[in-house]
């Protein structure tokens, strides 16, 4: 029998009416890397956090390393020696790498230099021995998305972990960033410890686990060895159906352009310029994508051309004519629509109902107001029948959208924009956080709208979304674009090379 | 020179009950809760200074009292925002509100009683032999070494103590913070309450040694102005000690000009400090008006650990 | 690394302690998602801060359930107590609607007191500067000149919020103490009665500055004009344009930026409103109570106005209520000056209350939940 590092037996975790964990069982044998595979929301984030100590079960028995425990804290998970990777880093944006893997520690309370670099020398030597490199002295906020998990991991092993957790390690990488963390994984697995790797992308895990674990709907479904199976198994067991092979886009001849950028200039939060004498084309019938990884102009983008920021510089035209007073109402009454990036921030207001949060782009249409008073009545019926139109799946009208789930808040948003009849559709990671029949239906929606003859801007981190849906793909790096491509040239890897700032094919032999 | 040196004294004494409120103040929001009821909190702190002095006549039982009283009010606060999360400015304000009230309700009997206190003085000699500033010294009370020693002390825990790092984390991330071990409600009531302490602190020094008989509401919104220099100083222990003599110095800029009849009524003097309050935060955030926020990432946001993501 | 773990034994060992709290049948959970209580929480609340007032009131030796009753009577118990206590809801309810609109975007505006004494000081300057205007003429101006007054008052705060990202509370509350003493100059100073042997305050108004009043009680037409007032609020708030966009700004101000709202403009707009209420409250206490400006005019009317906003939860409505109520506190606090306790007695009754209040409304939100028979 072998020695299981993780024994899960029989979980159940409720969140109101929810079950997000029902009599799941889950083990992880000693120096695996064992895969949790599943959409969004099945239920593997609430079984890790159970292991981290974050959420504690409603029933059900853990053992860690053959001993029964409970983990009541994050600090007691760390105790037993499991170190979790977050998803969303846990450091703290403020403080250096050094000071976020040394935060917690206890026993001694004067901080001199001395102490300090002794410190910092012990942590250099695990990033070492890893090949885990990254700036100790600045704070975290100026490294990249690479090099802030790099200081996850070494947190973790600076703590003594010997099980590791990495939730969805590679969302926000590169394709390059991700090779490398997966080389790392291995050096680890050779140093004894047992890792976790939850994550929905399925090339991944027969990339790199020994194990499977796949999860449905807050269920255990199947346990199976990675060299037994294969991706279209995976994606059965993980859907609970056959996927389609994707959407499919006939080709279309492109109308006129619909928005011109010209040379554009815009100054980001930090006084530096965001993007550098961007230049591109968006015609009728034609989806541009934006791949790149965050941080790298992307938000500016969107938000000047949906009215936000200003630009310094540069020249955008829409419909032929330049736009002089690029004000956000302006933008949405020449039929600009946007969906925004984090829609519980900035798309939807979470306390307010579904008939409120339709009108945020039209109360001022003379459909829906008159002579300054909202058209009480007539929005509702509006309402009920975009809801119904798009699918969207509520109890009423009235009751706050932060209910809702991600993929009706995200349909909500879509009936909202697609509403208008926009001309230009700026969609900003469209599909985050959704599971396979919502990422499916967003994907629809703009395909159809493309059809309709409107132009889309998709900024999405997605990287096989972006080659799937973009008749044209640019590549964003530090604010410059560095590389476009048709939908016959696209190609993941040279994308990768590009989103990683490496231009020359002689460069790329990394 | 003669006046120049009394100006700077007066600065310096008017500015002593600012610097122990902002300082309280500073580590409040360092853990991420903001105290708006340091104006209530002082006069607490004052009308049990003047009610335990006049009972006991002992200077130490009464500052035990006033801190301790000021403790309280603290330990409320930190229920409301941090067991119950409910909204710090709500619970600040009610705090005030309470504070004045209660003030006035027990200070009624003692009101217009003078207060023999002698605050003992620190004599250091050598100090005191250096021409011009050793003049200064010689005027100096016990509690302002203990303002400047409690900067100077802050200064060390929250730059350069693992207590202190885990304060700014506390502050800046509760979430990581938590992940990481460290306790977020108990450093937030820790700091909440010893904050209010400071707040109690600085009454007491208002009414023992500032201006010895309790009038209501004489703090004449100092609490306020002290949660002004906490942004003026930039939420540093050290700062917070030059902003407060430079608005101890307007206050008694504005006093000592009413002195000399130099034709502006006392009642336009007298809003020098209030009125420079809201110029200086004009001008802090027009020059800083394309840096992102310095105040510590999750200040007035109550942290829930449960949370679905 | 890591003998700590491998030294095979689990590092957190099960206490028993921990394990008999386990096996509760119950624990104590925060449900964001519960809606905090019903009409019954002010009022449990506003119960439990008359309890802990009454541990003061017996400290102090004398016995709470009199000195309630003295309050009592003396607010509702007669009919002139009942129209003083309506006098005091009158500014009170103004100055509280004033408020509210500001809190419904997040605009913390505990300025209105200082609006209040802005606004009378405006009124009061046209009996100055204007004595001889045709008598009917008098109190439209002077409501015009008390509410413009507040509400540049209110701008006073506003645009340092607006463009220099000045905290509306710190400049709000010290514009307040500049309005103290802007007033204690006027009415120690050159607008001082030089008839009044000394009182510091202006002269009487003539009768045609003075506001009508009700029935022969002190009770004034303000009444009226503070009802309306509501009416307006209510109706702006829940079915115009306008009001949309105050309660967009209010639930996401991200979102709101993204449809094309400029919150800068609503901030100046709304605290216009909100300090030309409070100032129109001024207004009506000169000319409707007090009948000239004077010193104190004010008793924290303005301060007041937080409590009677938050009791009412930013209802326009539930605030003639609670605009009663509190007024009814202070004129019961000035009864029981005749049995020897301070008048601050209300203020303290008042700060208790919301802490009462806020302490209550997040418990509700607060429920037991069952755990689950499933567990060990």
């Amino acid at each position: 029998m072998p020695q299981y590092a993780i024994d899960m037996k029989d979980i159940v975790k409720r969140f109101g009416e929810v079950t997000a964990s029902d009599h799941v069982s889950f083990m992880v044998e000693k120096g695996e890397v064992h895969a949790l595979l599943g959409e969004n929301g099945a239920g593997k984030s609430t079984i890790m956090s159970m292991l981290s100590g974050l959420y504690k079960a409603d029933s059900g028995t853990i053992s860690i390393q053959g001993k029964e425990v409970r983990i009541r804290s994050p600090k007691e998970s760390m105790e037993l020696g499991i170190g979790m990777v977050h998803q969303n880093f846990r450091l703290v944006q403020t403080l250096t790498a050094l000071e976020n893997i040394i935060l917690g520690e206890k026993g001694s309370l004067w901080r001199g230099t001395s102490w300090m670099n002794k410190k910092k020398r012990e942590i250099e030597n695990i990033a070492d021995r890893f090949g885990l490199r990254f700036p100790a002295g600045v704070p975290v906020w100026q490294l990249s998305v690479g090099e802030q998990q790099r200081v996850e991991i070494v947190k973790t092993l600076y703590r003594g972990a010997n099980i590791i957790i990495f939730d969805e390690p590679t969302s926000v990488l590169t394709p390059g960033e991700a090779d490398q963390l997966f080389r790392t994984m291995q050096e680890l697995k050779q140093n004894g410890k047992t890792m976790i790797i939850t994550t929905h992308k399925l090339k991944e895990v027969m990339a790199v686990s020994d194990r499977i674990s796949v999860m449905r709907k807050g269920k255990m479904i199947a346990n199976l060895e990675s060299k037994n199976t294969n991706v279209q198994e995976l994606a059965r067991l993980m859907v609970g159906r056959e996927m389609s092979n994707g959407i499919s886009i006939k080709k279309k001849q492109r109308g006129k352009p619909i928005l011109e950028v010209e040379d554009l200039v815009v100054r980001g939060t930090h006084g530096n310029d965001a993007l550098k004498d961007i230049n591109f084309t968006i015609f009728e019938h034609e989806i541009i994508g934006i791949a790149g990884v965050a941080g790298n102009g992307q938000k500016e983008l969107a938000e000047a051309l949906t009215g936000l920021i200003p630009w310094t510089g540069g020249r955008v035209a829409f419909n032929n004519a330049n736009l002089k007073v690029p004000t956000v109402k302006n933008l949405i009454d020449k039929g600009i629509a946007h969906i925004p990036e984090d829609r519980m921030k900035s798309g939807l207001a979470g306390s307010l109902g579904i008939v409120d949060n339709l009108l945020l782009k039209t109360y001022r249409t003379k459909s829906r107001t008159k002579y300054g008073l909202l058209q009480k009545k007539k929005n509702k019926t509006w309402a009920e029948e975009l809801i119904k139109k798009f699918d969207v799946r509520a109890s009423d009208l009235h009751s706050p959208v932060r209910q809702l789930s991600g993929g009706n808040q995200q349909k909500l948003l879509f009936a909202r924009e697609v509403d208008q009849d926009p001309k230009l559709m700026i969609a900003v990671h469209p599909t985050q956080g959704l599971d396979v029949g919502a990422t499916e239906a967003v994907h629809h929606m703009l395909v159809n709208l493309r059809g309709s003859g409107s132009g889309i801007l998709l900024i999405s981190e997605d990287l096989d979304e972006v080659i799937q849906l973009s008749d044209r793909i640019l590549v964003l790096y530090s604010g410059e674009i560095i590389g476009e491509l048709d939908r016959a040239q696209a190609n993941k890897e040279y994308i990768g090379q590009l989103m990683a700032g490496l231009t020359g094919k002689e460069e790329a032999v990394l | 020179m003669d006046l120049f040196i009394l100006l700077i004294t007066a600065a310096i004494s008017s500015g002593t009950p600012l610097l122990f409120a902002v300082l309280g103040g500073i580590i409040s929001e360092k853990a991420g809760v903001i105290n708006l009821g340091t104006e209530g909190i002082m006069l607490i702190g004052a009308v049990i200074s003047c009610i335990v002095f006049i009972q006991t006549g002992n200077l130490f039982v009464t500052l035990v009292a006033a801190v301790f009283a000021a403790a309280g009010l603290g330990f409320i606060h930190a229920f409301l925002c941090i067991s119950l999360r409910s909204n710090q400015i709500v619970s600040g304000l009610a705090i005030t509100l309470f504070g004045t009230g209660l003030s006035a309700y027990l200070g009624k009997a003692i009101a217009g009683t003078a207060l023999a206190v002698s605050v003992p003085k620190i004599k250091l000699p050598w100090l005191e032999s250096v021409p011009f500033i050793g003049r200064i010294f010689s005027n100096l009370d016990l509690f302002i070494w203990v303002s400047v020693a409690l900067a100077v002390l802050l200064y060390l825990y929250m730059y350069k103590t693992s207590l202190g790092l885990h304060l700014k984390a506390v502050g800046d991330s509760p979430s990581t913070s938590d992940v990481m071990g460290i306790s977020v409600a108990g450093y937030r009531y820790f700091h909440v309450i010893a904050g209010s302490m400071l707040m109690g602190l600085a009454g007491f020094y208002l009414i023992m040694v500032y201006s010895p008989n309790w009038i209501e509401g004489m703090t004449a919104g100092r609490g306020w102005i002290a949660i002004a220099l906490i942004i003026f100083a930039r939420w540093n222990p050290l700062y917070a000690l030059l902003c407060a003599y430079f608005f101890g110095g307007l206050d008694a800029l504005g006093f000592r000009i009413q002195l000399f009849d130099i034709g502006i009524p006392s009642y336009f003097l007298k809003m020098l400090p209030y009125v420079s309050t809201i110029l200086v935060l004009m001008f802090i955030g027009w020059k800083n008006r394309h840096n992102p926020p310095a105040e510590p990432t999750s200040l007035g946001i109550p942290y829930f650990r449960e949370q679905r993501f | 690394m890591n003998q700590k773990i491998t030294a095979g034994q689990p590092s957190v060992p099960m206490k028993k302690g921990l394990r008999r709290f386990r096996s509760l049948p119950f624990r104590i959970e925060y449900d964001p998602h519960k809606k905090s209580g019903g009409w019954w929480i002010p009022l449990l609340s506003i119960g439990a801060a008359l309890a802990i007032c009454a541990l003061f009131i017996a400290l102090n030796g004398m016995n709470p359930a009199v000195v309630y009753g003295k309050m009592l009577q003396g607010a509702f118990g007669s009919s002139f107590g009942f129209s003083e206590t309506l006098v005091k809801a009158i500014p009170l309810l103004l100055c509280g609607l004033g408020v509210a609109i500001a809190y419904r975007i997040s605009i913390w505006n505990i300025g209105a007191e200082g609006q209040l004494i802005a606004g009378a000081i405006g009124a009061t300057a046209v009996t100055i500067f204007a004595p001889n205007l045709p008598g009917p003429l008098y109190i439209p101006v002077m409501m015009l000149a008390g509410a413009a007054a507040g509400a540049a008052w209110g701008l006073l705060t506003a645009i340092p919020r607006a463009f220099f990202q000045v905290n509306e509370l710190i400049s709000s509350l010290m514009l307040n103490y500049i309005a103290l003493l802007l007033l204690d100059y006027f009415v120690f100073g050159p607008w001082r009665d030089p008839e009044g042997f000394n009182f510091p305050g202006t002269p009487i108004f003539t009768p045609s500055q003075m506001l009508a009043t009700i029935g022969g009680s002190r009770l004034h037409f303000g009444l009226i004009f503070a009802l309306i007032a509501v009416a307006v609020f209510a109706f702006l708030l829940s079915k115009t344009r306008w009001g949309y966009e105050l309660r967009l700004l209010g639930a996401n101000p991200s979102a709101a930026a993204y449809s094309g709202i400029k919150a800068n403009k609503h901030i100046l707009i709304v605290m216009m409103i909100s300090g030309g209420l409070a100032g129109f409250a001024g207004m009506l206490e000169v000319s409707g109570t007090a009948h000239r400006l004077m010193y104190g005019i004010s008793p924290g009317y303005g301060y007041t106005a937080i409590i009677i906003a938050w009791i009412a939860k930013l209802n326009p409505w539930a605030m003639i209520v609670s605009s009663v109520f509190i007024g009814g506190l202070i004129v019961g606090g000035y009864s029981v000056q005749t049995i020897g306790l301070p008048s601050s007695m209300s203020l303290m009754l008042q700060g208790s209350i919301l802490f009462c209040l806020i302490g209550g409304e997040m418990l509700s939100k607060y429920r037991l939940k069952r755990v689950s028979e499933e567990g060990k």
